[in-house]
């Protein structure tokens, strides 16, 4: 008698899953444009989802499904933090749809598939499941980069993405291959009991974790494997270099901890040099490669890199305390990243996008409160206190310095006023220089909500920041539960 | 007589795949051979993963082998519907070309 599986800890990706192979069926079906319609259903199961799986914490570690899926406390943590990217990413690109007039009901199927790869990312328990989700994302992001199909950065931006995605993959599999061949299975549980407490590896493995590690390195860009980023982040449309610069982001490095100190938790020699390197030159080359930049698309970009080393951080220290710094240091960023992008969704110049830096200049003048806005999340994305961007780096550099790893929290904080400076910079130019053309008002409803929302979060974070930890905490905890 | 082991299908494996990897990087022609580039690198993945489950009498290899082939599917799919919204675009598939963003 065949049992079935399971199901209630899959049940978003479940519910995900069938909502948008539904929302296509509603899409093709309806006669007139169906973006609008299509486009809030999609809102409103991503919602659903996120509802269904904040219920779910309550369970212990799960695994389901042949054991290629685990729920932990961790998955939760980290799924909320996508879904809630995902909901708030799909609310700014309908008001861009709807403005640039590219109505086409695939663009929130796509960004449904895209987060339903992410979950099954956070939650992979197996090789298998590890590479189908990453694909399911990475499939998704390609077509999305590519979206703005008359426009020749897009398009660009998703050829780019694509050929490096596919690099990427390509490594990560090899390594898979390696490991699968050398400790014969390809569930993570099954590494683990085939590593033993890691006294002798095999050589396979060790190339299989490097190469797996380098596949990974591309997908949450980390220096040296960030090429593709500045390219795509500035020819992609801006609503979905905000889902990059977020989503996929925290999804890749949830999966990164989940593996590292998963199956290869006590091979902690093996690879802690190479995310120490990682961490490194991604901080460093986030900071420097930055102050040239004129296009603020492209400064994201390299400043996500540098944010991905300060994350990378916690990683290298490989305890609770260093993942407690991840989580926090991730939920912060992605509120700092939404609300950035959202003022740079309402840079538009009589109908008509800018991404110039200067075109920021007076914007004191012209828009006061979203320059504040604006000011509040340079602020905190150079680390000032009391903004929400100097908790997310001190529990990272804290946990670096309780496990005596001085030299990357020192460049750390180094790194940081170097990137102070280019944060600043478009403060300064807000505030004094010479007004250019002022932008087009109003933004809409929906935008001034994310835009007071993300600020607000940034602004107040330290009057409240317990329930953060505390989430935080437990979700660490069950990572390292024994 | 010499045995076919293990080895000499990774040694081939490990050779298609470097093939692949310099086959995008060396590449300065056409975007066609990236993707064919890409194609060779799973091929080889797979050569990997079904020596590897016929060594260990382990079928969780060739299963891995099977999703990795249908993934690639689709990915090839994907990609030429990229390069040719590329090519409607830009006139030119030429590695060279694609030089619109830089910095």
């Amino acid at each position: 008698m065949y049992e079935l599986p399971n199901l209630v800890p899959a049940l978003p990706e479940i519910l995900l899953a069938v909502a948008a192979l539904g929302l296509l069926m509603v899409g093709v079906f309806r006669k007139k444009d169906a973006t609008g319609f299509v486009g809030g259903l999609a809102v409103a199961a991503l919602v659903v989802a996120g509802i269904v799986e904040v219920n779910l914490a309550r369970v212990p570690v799960v695994t389901t499904l042949g054991g290629m899926f685990v729920l932990d406390g961790f998955a939760v943590f980290v799924k909320a933090l996508v879904l809630l990217a995902a909901v708030l990413t799909a609310i700014m690109s309908l008001s861009w749809l709807r403005q640039e007039k590219l109505g086409q009901f695939e663009f929130p199927v796509l960004l449904i598939f895209a987060t339903l790869g992410m979950m099954m990312m956070v939650s992979a328990n197996d090789l298998m499941a590890l590479y189908l989700g990453l694909e399911l994302q990475s499939l998704s992001l390609y077509v999305l980069a590519a979206y703005h199909r008359d426009n020749l950065r897009s398009t660009e931006a998703g050829l780019k993405y694509f050929m490096l995605g596919a690099l990427a993959s390509g490594l990560l599999l090899f390594g898979a291959s390696f490991i699968y061949g050398f400790t014969g299975a390809t569930g993570f549980d099954a590494i683990a009991k085939a590593l033993g407490d890691g006294a002798s590896v095999p050589v396979g493995v060790t190339v299989g974790i490097v190469f797996l590690l380098a596949g990974l390195a591309f997908k949450i860009s980390a220096v040296p494997f960030h090429m593709w980023t500045p390219d795509v982040y500035e020819g992609a449309p801006t609503p979905v270099t905000a889902l990059f610069a977020v989503g996929p982001k925290i999804a890749a490095l949830a999966l990164l901890i989940r593996v590292m100190v998963g199956p290869f938790g006590h091979l902690v020699e093996q690879w802690h040099q190479v995310v120490v390197a990682l961490s490194l030159a991604s901080m460093v080359l986030g900071a420097f490669a930055a102050i040239h930049q004129t296009n603020i698309k492209r400064l994201m970009a390299y400043s996500s890199i540098g944010h991905v080393g300060y994350a990378l951080i916690g990683v290298a220290v490989g305890n609770a305390a260093g993942v407690r710094g991840v989580l926090v240091y991730l939920a912060i960023y992605l509120f700092m990243n939404i609300g950035t992008f959202t003022v740079i969704l309402s840079m538009r110049q009589r109908g008509r996008m800018v991404e110039q830096i200067e075109d920021l200049a007076g914007l004191s003048k012209s828009n006061p409160l979203m320059a504040l806005a604006l000011a509040i999340f340079m602020f905190s994305m150079a680390g000032i206190p009391p903004l929400a961007g100097f908790f997310g780096k001190l529990y990272v550099f804290i946990a670096a310095i309780q496990a005596h790893m001085y030299t990357l929290a020192v460049l750390g904080v180094l790194t940081s006023v170097v990137g102070a400076y280019y944060y600043l910079r478009i403060v300064k130019v807000m505030y004094f220089d010479e007004p250019a053309d002022s932008f087009d008002r109003p933004i809409g409803r929906s935008m001034t909500f994310i835009l007071t929302g993300t600020s607000l979060v940034i602004l107040l974070f330290f009057l409240f920041p317990e329930m953060l930890l505390t989430g935080a905490e437990t979700a660490a905890a069950s990572l390292f539960h024994g | 007589m010499m045995q076919i082991g293990l080895g000499h299908y990774l040694t081939v494996g490990a050779i298609l795949f470097t093939l692949g990897v310099f086959g995008i990087f060396l590449n300065r022609k056409n975007v066609i051979t990236i993707l064919m580039s890409v194609e060779l690198m799973l091929l080889a993945v797979n050569m990997n993963m079904v020596a590897f489950s016929t060594h260990l009498h382990d079928l969780a290899g060739q299963v891995f082998a099977l999703f990795i082939l249908t993934v690639a599917a689709a990915e090839a799919a994907i990609g030429l519907a990229i390069v040719v919204v590329f090519f409607r675009n830009r006139g030119s598939i030429e590695v060279e070309d694609i030089n619109q963003m830089k910095g």
